[in-house]
């Protein structure tokens, strides 16, 4: 079930907070405690735009357990405009192709159900299209 | 200095053996080193495997497997780090009996796939991600292929078949290996129309998983018994490296840093040149991973490695021959123990004992395994002694 677990990761399941390190102003998403870049040990949370577009993107039939609901679903990395590559998968496509490039931003969505009535839901971002008109 | 030698090889067949367990698996390919060493006994066991805390419900793999093969009360000890976890094991081994402090150490390499079906070798295989960045959405290692394969089509202009090159000589090398899962031909028509399992990969840019168990037993050279049927093969370098574990952590996704790094030490400290180089055993997961790892070695510039073999460069005949027993695509893919399948195969090269697969003068074989995209890379550089 590994409730505890979820629980711990809400700010960066919803609000995409990542951390900044104050020695050299590098952005992180996942958050870091060492900067992966300088190796300072001073960071400070950091909440994403939750904007980007694709870097590439797939979709998946064969699926693992607890996402079978989902499936075929597509899966993308997404470039977000303050720098950092994100996985997760895109939504709300409708009859649009997903292609390189493609604006996006990120919402809340069901990651994943643990399978029985009684399972846990998790829920966490996701990226849609950016509608622009 | 003190060189480190093959004494002895072991394999099983690669395939799906439902009828037989981990355990068994792994003590076949061990009494088929022990034999082929002439009786040297190993002090310690280096176990690779990744999956069978999922599949098989059972950890503390090494253990058991020292127990099972009549070794008990040597040192023994499982060695994880995902697909890679076979090149680790050997570098645990090579490390040991260099130090001096082991005087003959056993790999083997094992993995049971078959303990699992459906959806649950997909969730298994996933656990080799970052659990909380990426298997949480719903990606596994397949999926982290197809992205880069993706991305790389793009950047690089790749016509829709131009991975092909990979499966195709793959099949054509494991035909002539009796341990291969597969031995059949694949036509390019046949490449062409296959569909999609995770575009752009099709069902031929996936190696297949599948149950094997692999061992090698490492030595020292004056230790070695002087009636050994075979040619000795040496150790010339071993090198691990480690990148980000998460596909999305790279500053550029399309270059096998980890790969890079430890080509380039194992060549410093064998001593050799990438040109010098006779076979190349890459770690062909994903057909894309084949086109990066040749370029992360060296053998082709930056977005260029996957004309390696749409130009016949890969193939035995080659200016590098891979995948000369049928890589992971057609031998099949045995997680941990795939990268003692490696030694196992670079050995039988350097010893002239690769049967119609003999690549001719061969004296310097490089191996390669890594962990997804290559999160880990561990290459080791064999050199025949003659």
């Amino acid at each position: 079930m590994e409730i505890a677990r979820h629980w711990r990761l809400k700010e960066q399941r919803y609000n995409l907070t990542g951390t900044v390190c104050q020695a050299c102003g590098e952005k992180s998403f996942p958050p870091r405690q060492i900067c992966p870049k300088c190796g300072a040990e001073s960071s400070t949370p950091f909440p994403f735009s939750g904007r980007g577009e694709v870097y590439s993107f797939t979709t998946i039939y064969e699926v693992p357990n607890g996402y079978e609901e989902q499936a075929p679903y597509t899966v993308a990395l997404v470039r977000l405009e303050e720098g950092p590559l994100v996985t997760a998968q895109l939504t709300d496509l409708g009859d649009l192709q997903p292609e390189i490039g493609m604006p996006v931003e990120m919402v809340t969505r069901r990651l994943r159900s643990d399978g029985d009535e009684r399972g846990m839901l998790i829920y966490g971002y996701k990226f849609r299209p950016v509608l622009i008109g | 200095m003190t060189d480190v030698v093959i004494a002895g090889i072991g394999q099983t067949p690669v395939g799906e053996h439902w009828g037989t367990s981990l355990c068994s698996l792994a003590v076949q390919a061990i009494h088929a080193a022990l034999e082929d060493a002439g009786g040297i006994k190993p002090q310690a066991l280096f176990a690779a495997n990744v999956l069978a805390p999922n599949l098989s419900r059972q950890a503390h793999v090494g253990t058991l497997l020292a127990d099972y093969a009549g070794l008990t009360g040597i040192e023994a000890a499982t060695i994880e780090v995902g697909g890679a976890s076979g090149g680790a094991a050997l570098r645990q081994a090579y490390l040991a009996v260099k130090s001096g402090l082991v005087e003959a150490a056993l790999v083997v390499g094992v993995e049971k796939f078959t303990d699992g079906i459906g959806a649950d070798l997909e969730t298994a295989a996933a656990t080799q991600t970052d659990n909380e960045y990426e298997a949480v959405h719903g990606i596994t290692p397949t999926v982290q292929a197809a992205l880069l394969a993706r991305r790389y089509q793009h950047e690089f202009h790749l016509p829709a078949d131009g991975l092909a090159g990979f499966p195709l000589t793959a099949h054509q090398n494991s035909i002539g290996n009796p341990y291969a899962m597969y031995h059949n031909q694949v036509a390019l028509k046949t490449y062409q129309a296959a569909e999609p399992v995770c575009d752009p990969l099709n069902l031929f840019d996936i190696a297949p998983y599948a149950d094997g168990a692999a061992a090698v037993l490492l030595t020292r050279l004056e230790l070695l018994p002087s009636r050994l049927a075979h040619p000795v093969v040496r150790i010339a370098a071993s090198a691990s490296v480690s990148d980000t574990l998460g596909l999305h952590d790279r500053p550029d996704p399309l270059t096998f840093r980890a790969a890079r790094q430890s080509v380039q030490t194992a060549l410093d400290k064998a001593g050799l040149h990438l040109e010098q180089i006779d076979l190349f055993e890459y770690f062909d997961a994903f057909s894309i991973y084949a086109a990066l790892s040749l370029e992360a070695a060296g053998f082709a510039p930056r977005g260029q490695g996957w004309k390696l073999a749409t130009d016949g460069a890969i193939a035995r005949t080659g200016q590098i021959p891979c995948a000369t027993a049928g890589g992971l695509k057609a031998r099949g893919n045995p997680l941990g123990a795939t990268g003692v399948y490696q030694a196992v195969e670079a050995t039988l090269q350097l010893q002239g004992r690769a049967g119609t697969n003999q690549i001719e003068g061969a004296r310097a074989a490089m191996i390669q395994a890594l962990s997804g995209p290559a999160s880990l890379a561990v290459t080791h550089i064999l050199e025949s002694r003659e």
